[in-house]
């Protein structure tokens, strides 16, 4: 892990891995305000002090799956569903069952309120961001990007492959916490 | 304990300190992009910090009052006008019910900010009544017919009167480099920091565009997203600059050259089209 610095009121922990990221940030989560990021984590405050705060600090050896397991239905009938079949060499059935049949982890959020990256899924399901992005994705849209799989929390624009729909409300600003997708949750999808 | 909107103008947005510490769920930090205008117009009206003014752009606003009511009007600088009569600004001035106050474009700065004794008083949503113009958290953008409350004027202020802080010319703001200035080019680094960069039309409270040279990368594989704060500067693969502003996303995949020193990204909030902004790196700490 390398400390970079950012700006005059944060510090960026540059690490070799998600896995590596993920052990800082559930070490420091509760000392400092930290943002999770796909290979780093951000903190914010006086550098100085967060950067004794870093030396002070062990990071969390990577656990197992959490104990708090979210199921999300999903409709398997994305538009690009064919595409990430063509994309990965499998068959569509195959593709559903790839998504279905492996858990998934809550890495970070970001991006938007409620949409979480979502990590530790089947590795034959790693494919490329659409070549452009559509303007609009409706909300629920169930998408991969990369190692990640996500769902839309609301209508957006977005970039990631398209393979279903689901009802699950991401996001919901008066229910405690708002988003449903936590960091370190176990997330299975089912075909609804 | 309102006042009747009667004209929006081009965008009025209520904003108070946002909502910091929630970027883990995804949410930016939002609130006044000039918090010292907030906090100016606090200290005029005798309100605790936290209350909600409104943020105008571009001007336009009329708002009637239907009670007597104390405002004061900060940030940029132009005509505003209750009765006819132009409003001194950076002071706390009466409102008679029924009178109309007007805000005109600022003339200085970008951004006026209008608060009233007591705060104006919206929904909460995380804490905050900002208006987040990403993520559409919080109030909607004020509109013709919104009523909008104002709370009950608690103490006697702070301050008589308060400097402009809006200043003309080239605008300079202090940079750490980093944390990914090793993705660009040594000469990209020297341009950011010895160009001048002008302010881009599709300049918002996202993020402040800026047109100048191009920055080559060094680097071209994709970045994994990061965290990124208000003040980043991401060069995006056009190789132009955009600095971030307080509704900015709560992560990136561009690389961040440098990061403004967050006490000078305020003065952004009041940087127009075309405005100068030049860029002097200071050391980490």
């Amino acid at each position: 892990m390398n400390l970079r610095p950012y700006g005059d009121r944060a510090l960026l922990l540059d690490c070799a891995s998600l896995a590596e990221a993920q052990g800082w940030f559930a070490a420091l989560a509760d000392r400092a305000d930290t943002v999770l990021g796909a290979r780093t984590v951000l903190l914010r405050g006086e550098p100085s002090a967060l950067r004794d705060l870093v030396r002070r600090t062990t990071p969390v050896s990577p656990h197992g799956p959490s104990e708090v397991a979210v199921q999300i239905a999903v409709t398997y009938d994305g538009p690009d569903l064919a595409d990430v079949a063509r994309l990965t060499g499998l068959s569509t059935s195959e593709v559903v069952a790839a998504h279905t049949d492996t858990p998934w982890t809550v890495a970070f959020g970001g991006f938007a309120p409620g949409f979480s990256y979502l990590v530790g899924g089947d590795p034959r399901l790693h494919v490329a961001r659409r070549p452009s992005p559509r303007t609009s994705v409706p909300a629920g849209s169930v998408g991969l990007a990369g190692e990640f799989s996500g769902v839309y929390p609301r209508r957006s624009p977005g970039g990631w492959q398209l393979i279903g729909r689901s009802d699950a409300v991401l996001w919901d600003a008066h229910r405690e916490p708002p988003a449903l997708l936590v960091a370190g949750m176990t997330v299975r999808f089912v075909p609804a | 304990m309102t006042f009747l909107v009667e004209q929006s103008g081009l965008l009025t947005l209520l904003q108070d300190r946002g909502r910091p510490g929630l970027g883990h769920l995804g949410v930016s930090p939002s609130g006044a992009f000039d918090r010292r205008a907030l906090h100016q117009v606090d200290a005029l009206l005798g309100n605790p910090g936290g209350n909600a003014a409104l943020e105008v752009l571009g001007g336009g606003l009329v708002l009637r009052a239907e009670s007597p009511h104390t405002i004061a009007v900060t940030g940029g600088a132009g005509p505003v006008t209750i009765a006819g009569a132009p409003v001194a600004y950076g002071r706390a001035v009466p409102v008679r019910a029924g009178q109309v106050v007007r805000v005109g474009a600022a003339t200085t700065g970008l951004r006026t900010y209008v608060g009233a004794a007591g705060g104006f008083v919206a929904p909460t949503e995380l804490g905050s009544a900002s208006s987040d113009t990403l993520s559409g958290i919080g109030p909607a953008p004020v509109a013709a017919g919104d009523r909008l409350a104002v709370g009950q004027a608690l103490r006697s202020p702070e301050v008589q009167d308060v400097p402009d802080l809006t200043t003309a010319g080239d605008l300079t703001l202090d940079v750490v480099l980093g944390p990914r200035d090793d993705w660009f080019a040594p000469e990209a680094v020297r341009l950011l920091l010895d160009s001048p960069w002008q302010v881009g039309p599709a300049s918002d409270r996202i993020g402040v565009r800026l047109a100048g040279p191009a920055l080559v990368r060094s680097r071209h594989d994709e970045l994994p997203s990061e965290p990124c704060v208000r003040g980043s500067i991401q060069v995006a693969t056009d190789g132009r600059p955009i600095v971030l502003g307080p509704d900015h996303p709560v992560t990136g995949g561009y690389p961040v050259v440098a990061v403004v020193v967050d006490a000078h990204t305020d003065r952004l909030a009041q940087a127009g089209p075309g405005r100068v902004v030049r860029f002097r790196p200071v050391p980490a700490r």
